[in-house]
Formats: structure tokens, sequence, C-alpha cells
């Protein structure tokens, strides 16, 4: 018995409902005593002041963001080369939670960079890869939106993914390029501290375990959802037809 | 509350937009998997009460 | 598929054809600029590569979904698709007709242009290399985001919406050749960079654009 036994939507559908509670319990409570932590329990920093304590959400929501187009590509090419439902409706389900992840971690960068760089955006290449990024998970989302055919969609869809990772990259390295150009060594990398201290440290880890765990659950129940719709939509065709 | 000082605008408008989202998005992913399951339920009915 | 370049480079040329509208909307842009950010010389000029830049690339955008949409609307892209012309060498036709009908031109037209937004003597040469190397990109990418909506009525907003993420780092490097060339820094990277880009999408994007057109007509 392999891991591809779940691409049987029966199979999948039976053991993501077992799953699916634990887990939930399991990151909410990692989320609530993180968050608690970090806010309530931790000291300022030094340098940032109480604004470190945005670490806590716009680390873990960026991780999450980055690594959710990840599995999507994986998902994506699995689809076009095994055709298993489950895996690219998985992909669809993923992009909802890393569009709302990445656009969770574009706002606590702001809300962090006006106190610490005096302005409300900046174009340093992280925030703007993620920019970019969010642009990248529009796409994806409003191209499965725009086809009817599930079918069409979901490869047109893989594909859009598979060029669209390749860009991705091609824009990180491009980015960096272009802002290094105008101003040297102004790199203002929020979350790369040189050495978090272990005070924030643990906090951060509990929480960014929070935020995958959540990313698990609703990208689960996410393909959950796109399954019962894909057999509803089967079950009409054929009492139709 | 600790105290946030100067920073507490940046600090809280943080925590307050990203929970809401996240909320937001647990109740989207949430009610739509509910309503797929009664769709689904429905459907099944339907066909299994033809069946009869 | 010479032949399928000619035709479709005499149907962009016909009345009609929308041959002449990327250019005037090229125009269009870059007289809208300083409308937006006001008339002075000092502050247009230094911004004359990017403004050409971008509004080349809008107009290349414009241009895109014609690329597809006519031939699926009168059945002639199935033809092509059950003739013996692989997949790949129709988009590779369909792109380079593009960029012979919009591309090129704008790339001719874009020194002219940059005289109403003064930009620098030394700029020419680079606006004019920049756009020369990145506009074929620019045909093949949109050719891909094309093949990707053709079925989609009034795709046009989602087309974009697809395509214009994936012109970033074209844009990016292109715009920077222009930029360092005509401030006299040095040029190699960018100048490297966007070659490669040029050629490599060039040489390996087709596939996902046949593929793409492949499923788009099953």
């Amino acid at each position: 018995m392999s891991l591809w036994q779940y691409a049987n939507p029966v199979k999948f559908l039976h053991l993501s409902g077992k799953i699916v509670p634990t887990l939930a319990v399991l990151s909410a409570l990692s989320l609530v005593i993180s968050l608690y932590w970090g806010f309530f329990l931790t000291p300022d920093d030094y340098k940032q002041g109480s604004t470190v304590k945005i670490i806590y959400i716009h680390v873990p929501s960026a991780l999450v963001a980055i690594n959710a187009w990840f599995m999507m590509l994986v998902t994506s090419l699995i689809w076009l080369v095994r055709r298993h439902h489950v895996s690219v409706l998985a992909s669809k389900a993923a992009s909802y939670v890393g569009v709302v992840m990445t656009l969770v971690a574009l706002i606590t960068g702001a809300f962090w960079g006006q106190p610490m760089w005096g302005t409300w955006w900046a174009w340093d290449p992280r925030l703007t890869s993620f920019l970019i990024l969010f642009l990248f998970y529009l796409g994806y989302i409003a191209l499965w939106a725009g086809i009817d055919d599930p079918d069409t969609a979901a490869d047109l869809t893989s594909v859009l993914c598979i060029v669209g990772s390749v860009f991705a990259i091609l824009s990180r390295y491009a980015v960096n390029f272009w802002n290094q150009g105008l101003h040297q060594g102004a790199s203002l990398s929020l979350d790369k501290e040189e050495h978090v201290s272990d005070v924030f440290y643990f906090p951060l880890l509990l929480a960014i375990a929070g935020f995958v765990l959540l990313f698990i659950v609703l990208t689960l129940v996410g393909t959950r959802t796109e399954i019962r719709q894909r057999r509803a939509r089967a079950l009409l065709a054929r009492s139709k037809g | 509350m600790p105290d946030l000082g100067k920073y507490a605008f940046a600090v809280l408008s943080s925590y307050g937009y990203s929970l809401a989202l996240i909320i937001g998005l647990v109740v989207f992913v949430v009610l739509r998997n509910i309503k797929a399951r009664k769709a689904l339920e429905a459907i099944e009915a339907e066909v299994n009460h033809g069946k009869d | 598929m010479i032949a399928l370049l000619i035709r479709d480079l005499r149907l962009a040329m016909r009345a009609g054809g929308g041959f002449g509208l990327s250019l005037a909307f090229f125009l269009i842009v870059v007289v809208l600029v300083p409308f937006g950010v006001g008339p002075e010389m000092s502050l247009l000029s230094r911004i004359a590569p990017g403004i050409l830049w971008v509004g080349a690339l809008l107009a290349c955008l414009l241009s895109l979904d014609r690329i597809f949409a006519l031939d699926y609307e009168d059945g002639s892209l199935d033809l092509l698709a059950t003739s013996p012309l692989p997949a790949e060498g129709i988009v590779t036709v369909k792109a380079i007709a593009h960029w012979l009908t919009t591309g090129l031109p704008l790339v001719v037209i874009a020194p002219v242009l940059g005289i109403l937004l003064g930009l620098p003597e030394q700029g020419y040469f680079w606006i004019v290399l920049s756009l020369l190397l990145g506009t074929p990109a620019l045909s093949v990418i949109g050719t891909f985001g094309a093949a990707l909506t053709v079925g989609i009525k009034r795709g046009g907003l989602l087309l974009s919406l697809l395509v214009l993420p994936l012109y970033v780092p074209t844009l990016i490097y292109g715009a920077e050749l222009a930029r360092r060339g005509t401030q006299g820094l040095e040029t190699g990277t960018p100048l490297l960079m966007l070659a490669g880009i040029t050629c490599a999408v060039t040489a390996l994007l087709p596939f996902a654009s046949a593929a793409v057109l492949r499923i788009n007509l099953r």
C-alpha cells in the first residue's frame, strides 16, 4: 500500500475525514498558544521595539504562502502526469489558502515597515517578490474560475502553475538585481535576523507549526469540497443523460 | 495588554487585519464545504430515489 | 509554416487587421504620461526609458488576443490543428507574426516617442537595442497567454492578469538595460539576462503553448 491509494477520491475522503478534526484542534492550539505567548509574554526588541511581535504572524504566513505555491506545483505535475483528480483539486484548494497568506504577509510587512522605514511600502526585493507571488495566485484562481469544463480548467491551470513557477523564480532574481542596482547596502530584510534570540525563537517555531497545520487542514477540507462538487456534477450529468 | 509604546497602532493593526483575514478564510472554506456536502447529499438522495 | 506566416502577416496588414492600433496605443500612452506626472523635462528624461518600455509592453499586451481569437472564431484554428503542422510550429509562427506586426514596429517608433519624453541622446541606441532584444520575448510569452485563454469569451482582462506577471523579468532587465545605457553605466548583466530570457523562452515556451493549445482545442 503506498501513498497513491489516496488518489482514490473515496479513500481520500475517508482518511481526511478522520484526521481533519485532530489536525484542526492541534492547529488551533498551536496558534492560540504561540500568539498569546508571543504577544503577551515576550519582551520588546531593543532595535525594533514592540513591532517585533509582528514576526509571529509575518514569518509563518510568508512561509506558508511560498510553500503553498510549491505544493501546488507538485500536485499540478502529478495531475498532468498521472491524472489523479484528487491531486489537482488539492492544488486548487491550496491556492485559496496561499493567496490569503500572501496577503497577510504583505499587510503585516507593510505595518511592520511603516514605523521602521517611515513608509507604508518599500520596493524591497522580498516584499516585491511577494507582491508578484500574489499576482500569480490571482491569475491561477482567476483561470480556474474562467473556464467551464473542469478537466480543461485543471489542465490549463496546471500548465500555468508550472510556467508561472519558472517565471516566479526568474522574477526573484530579476527583482534582486533591480533593487540592488538602485541602492546598495540598504537591504532591509525584516525576517532575516542574523540570529533570532531564543526568547523569540520558540514562540515563532510554534506559530510556524500552527500556520502549517492550518494550511494542511484548510487544504484538506477544501479538497473534500472540490471532490464533492465534482461528484455532484457527475451525478447531475449522468441523471440528465 | 503589554505596553506597545509608540508602535501600538502597527502591532495591533497587523494582528487585527491578519486575524480578520484568517478567520474569513476559515469561514469561507468551512461554509463551502458544508454547502458542497449538502448539495451532494441532496443529489445522491434524488438519484437513489429514482432507483426505487 | 512560411505560408502560415505570410497569411498571418497579410491578415494583420489588412484594414481592420490591427496593425496600426498598437502603434497608436504606444503613442497614446507616451502622451498620457506627461499629463500624469507633469511636463518637467528633467523628470521625464529620467524616466523616459522606463516609460517607453512600459508603453511598448502594454501595446504588445493589447494585441495579444488577436493571435488566436480570429482563427478560433471562424474555425481555422481547428483546421490548423488537424494539419500536419505540429502545434509547436503553429505557436512559434504565430509569435513571430505577432512580433513582426507589433513588436518590431514598436521598436522602430520608440526613438520618435523618445523625443516627446526628452530621452537623452545616448539613450536612443539603448532603447532600440533593449526593445529589439526584449520584444520577441514579449511576443512569445504573450502567445502562451493567448493560447491559455483562447476559448474564453471576453478573456482579454484575464489574459492581461495572466501575462503581466510573466512579463516582469523581461521588463526589469529591458528597462534596466535602457536606463543604464542611457546613463553610461555598465550594461553587461542586463544585456546578457535579457538576451538569455528571449532565447530561453523562444526555445522552451512554445512547447507549453502548444500543449495548452491542444488542450483548448480538444
